[in-house]
C-alpha cells in the first residue's frame, strides 16, 4: 500500500490537532473503527457555516445562502475526489454508512431483486451490511446466501465459484471487517461477482478512512462509508453508485429537493444526487466532512496505512506476550488497526470497565457483528482499533492495563 | 470510587446461590440483548414467601455479582416485596456508581426476577406505569 504520498506521519503534531488528548494523562482513545476524534480544523469548518453563512441550501437567492449551497458542493466533490469517482454526481450524501446500504436496499432493491435470486453476503459483515438484505429479501422472496472465513479469520476463497452463480444479483461485501481487520480481496470479489452478471455493493465504513480505495480501479457498482469514522462529523456518509444504476433507481425518500415539479397526485424528479436528498440534509456535516477529507489527504492516506501497520504489528507482539489471552482474526500484515482478543476468564465488558479506569477507551461487546461472534464461539470481544493519531504508548498502556486487569481478576483463583 | 473494588469481586468470584433447583416454582431466564450477558432465576415458593432461590448464568461483573446479592437479599422474603424492590434498591445494594451502560449490567437480575414471577416486561425504573 505504500504510493508514492507516503512521508512519516508527525504523530505528535497531528494530535496537536486534537483537544481532546490535550489532558494529563493523555486519552488512550482506542475505538476509532466505531468513531473517530475530531480535529480543530473539521469544527472550524463547520463553525465558519454556523457563524457566517448558516442558510439553507439549493434554494435562498441571497449571498450566504449560495454560499451554503457552494461549500455543500464543493464537499462533495472533495470527496469524489477522494475516491476518485469519476462524476462528482455520482456522490450521494447520507447519514451514514447504514443509511447509504438501505438506500441501495430499498431503491435499488425494489426494480432488480425478485423471488429467487440470490443475494450473497459474508460472514464477516456489520449488522449494517446484513439487516438490510434480510428485510429485502423477506420483501421479495430472495434468498440470502453466505461465504464463509477462515479459523484465520480470512475470507474462505474456495467456495466464491459454488456460491456465486447466475442467480445471484447482488454481492453485498465489507471491504475490511469491523471485528477482525480483515482486508478483504474484494478485486477478486468483484470481478467474479461481475463475471455472473451480479451488480457488487462494497461497505467501505472500515476503509475509505484508511487507505486509498479507487472505486473506477475496484469497478465496484456501490460503496458506502461514514463521515464520522474518517474525522468528520456524525449525521453524514456516503452512497457512490454507478451513474447508469443511480439513474434507473427509484427515489428512497420522497420530499423537497427530490422533485423536479410536484403535480397533485405525481411528481416528477430531480437528477442524481438530488434525488436521493430528500429535505434538508446536514449541511454543516457535509462541509465538516469536506474538511476531513483535506485534514486525511494532508497527511496522507499511505502514510495512515503504514503507521497504522506499524502500531498493529507492534500491538500483535506485545499482546501475544500476555498469558491467557485470545487473539481473533488474521496477521497483522493482511489485516487494517484492529485487534479484538478476549483474557481468559475475564468478560470483556470488565475488561474494558478496567481499562476504563486507566483513562483507556476499548471496545467490548459483539460489534454488530453477532453471526461472526457465534461462528468464534464467543458471545462478545474485547476490541482495540487504531488510527493517525495513536501512538506506541497508547500500545504500551493498553497491554499494561490488560496485565493490570489480569492480576486484579485472577488474583484469588491462582 | 473504582467500579472493580472488594466486595463486587468477592461476588462474581464466589457467588451465592449459584445453580438451579431440580423442580422450581418459578423459572425465568433472559438476556440482555446489548452485551449478551444472561440470567436465569429458578425459586421455590411457599404461601407467597421465597423459600429458596438459585441463579445461573453468565456475564460480566457486574451483572454476575448483582445476581449474587439479589439472591441474599430476597431469600425469605414475599413475592409482594419483590414487587416493590426497584431500580435504586438495587444501585444502592451495588454501592458504587456506574454509567448507563453497565447499570443494565446490575438491573439484569431484577428484570428477569419480576418478569418471573409477574410478568412484568421492561427494565426496572423503566416499566409502563
Amino acid at each position: 500500500m505504500q504510493t508514492s504520498d507516503y512521508r512519516p506521519l508527525d504523530v505528535q503534531s497531528i494530535r496537536q490537532d486534537f483537544p481532546i488528548f490535550a489532558v494529563d494523562p493523555p486519552l488512550a482513545f482506542l475505538d476509532s473503527a466505531a468513531s473517530t476524534q475530531t480535529p480543530r480544523p473539521v469544527v472550524d469548518a463547520m463553525d465558519a457555516y454556523y457563524d457566517t453563512y448558516r442558510s439553507n441550501i439549493h434554494r435562498g437567492i441571497y449571498r450566504i445562502s449560495e454560499e451554503a449551497t457552494e461549500q455543500y458542493e464543493i464537499a462533495r466533490q472533495k470527496i469524489a475526489k477522494l475516491i476518485n469517482s469519476p462524476r462528482t454526481s455520482q456522490i450521494v450524501f447520507t447519514r451514514n454508512t447504514t443509511e447509504s446500504i438501505n438506500l441501495v436496499a430499498y431503491s435499488w432493491g425494489s426494480v432488480n431483486i425478485k423471488q429467487g435470486d440470490e443475494i450473497v453476503l459474508t460472514i464477516l459483515e456489520h449488522h449494517s451490511n446484513l439487516v438490510p438484505w434480510q428485510l429485502l429479501a423477506q420483501r421479495t422472496g430472495a434468498k440470502l446466501r453466505f461465504l464463509e472465513i477462515t479459523d484465520k479469520g480470512l475470507l474462505d476463497f474456495t467456495q466464491l465459484q459454488d456460491v456465486l452463480s447466475e442467480k445471484t444479483k447482488l454481492v453485498a461485501i465489507t471491504h475490511v471487517s469491523n471485528v477482525l481487520g480483515t482486508i478483504n480481496p474484494i478485486q477478486s470479489v468483484i470481478d467474479v461477482a461481475h463475471a455472473v452478471g451480479a451488480t457488487v455493493l462494497v461497505d467501505a465504513a472500515q476503509s475509505v478512512p484508511h487507505f486509498h480505495v479507487d472505486v473506477q480501479q475496484l469497478d465496484c457498482d456501490f460503496l458506502a462509508f461514514s463521515g464520522h469514522k474518517m474525522c468528520g462529523p456524525t449525521g453524514v456518509g456516503v452512497l457512490y453508485g454507478k451513474m447508469e444504476l443511480l439513474e434507473k433507481m427509484p427515489p428512497f425518500l420522497g420530499g423537497g429537493s427530490m422533485i423536479r415539479s410536484v403535480e397533485r397526485d405525481s411528481s416528477t424528479y430531480a437528477d442524481v444526487p438530488a434525488k436521493f436528498e430528500a429535505g434538508t440534509p446536514s449541511i454543516a456535516e457535509a462541509i465538516g466532512l469536506g474538511s476531513a477529507v483535506d485534514y486525511l489527504t494532508q497527511a496522507g492516506l499511505a502514510s495512515i496505512h503504514v503507521h497504522e501497520q506499524e502500531l498493529v504489528k507492534y500491538a500483535h507482539q506485545r499482546l501475544e506476550e500476555i498469558e491467557g489471552i485470545t487473539i481473533y482474526g488474521p496477521e497483522p500484515h493482511q489485516k487494517a488497526g484492529v485487534v479484538s482478543f478476549n483474557l481468559d476468564g475475564i468478560h470483556p465488558h470488565d475488561v474494558a470497565g478496567i481499562l476504563d479506569t486507566h483513562n483507556i477507551a476499548i471496545r467490548a461487546g459483539h460489534h454488530c457483528a453477532q453471526p461472526l461472534m457465534k461462528k468464534f464461539d464467543v458471545i462478545a470481544t474485547a476490541r482495540a482499533s487504531f488510527y493517525l493519531y495513536n501512538t506506541i504508548d497508547d500500545v504500551d498502556r493498553l497491554c499494561d492495563a490488560l496485565q493490570k486487569a489480569q492480576n486484579l481478576m485472577t488474583r484469588r483463583s491462582k | 470510587m473504582n467500579i472493580y473494588q472488594e466486595e463486587l469481586l468477592d461476588h462474581y468470584e464466589n457467588p451465592s446461590n449459584y445453580g438451579t433447583l431440580p423442580d422450581p416454582d418459578i423459572s425465568h431466564e433472559e438476556d440482555n440483548p446489548l452485551c449478551g450477558d444472561r440470567i436465569r432465576m429458578d425459586l421455590m415458593v411457599d404461601d407467597g414467601i421465597i423459600k429458596e432461590v438459585r441463579f445461573s448464568g453468565h456475564g460480566c461483573t457486574i451483572s454476575q455479582a448483582a445476581a449474587s446479592m439479589l439472591t441474599e437479599e430476597i431469600e425469605g422474603k414475599s413475592l409482594e416485596e419483590i414487587k416493590n424492590l426497584s431500580r435504586d434498591d438495587i444501585l444502592d445494594m451495588i454501592g458504587i456508581p456506574l454509567g448507563p451502560v453497565r447499570v443494565k449490567c446490575a438491573l439484569l437480575a431484577l428484570k428477569v426476577l419480576k418478569a418471573g414471577a409477574y410478568g412484568i416486561k421492561g427494565w426496572p425504573g423503566e416499566e409502563d406505569e
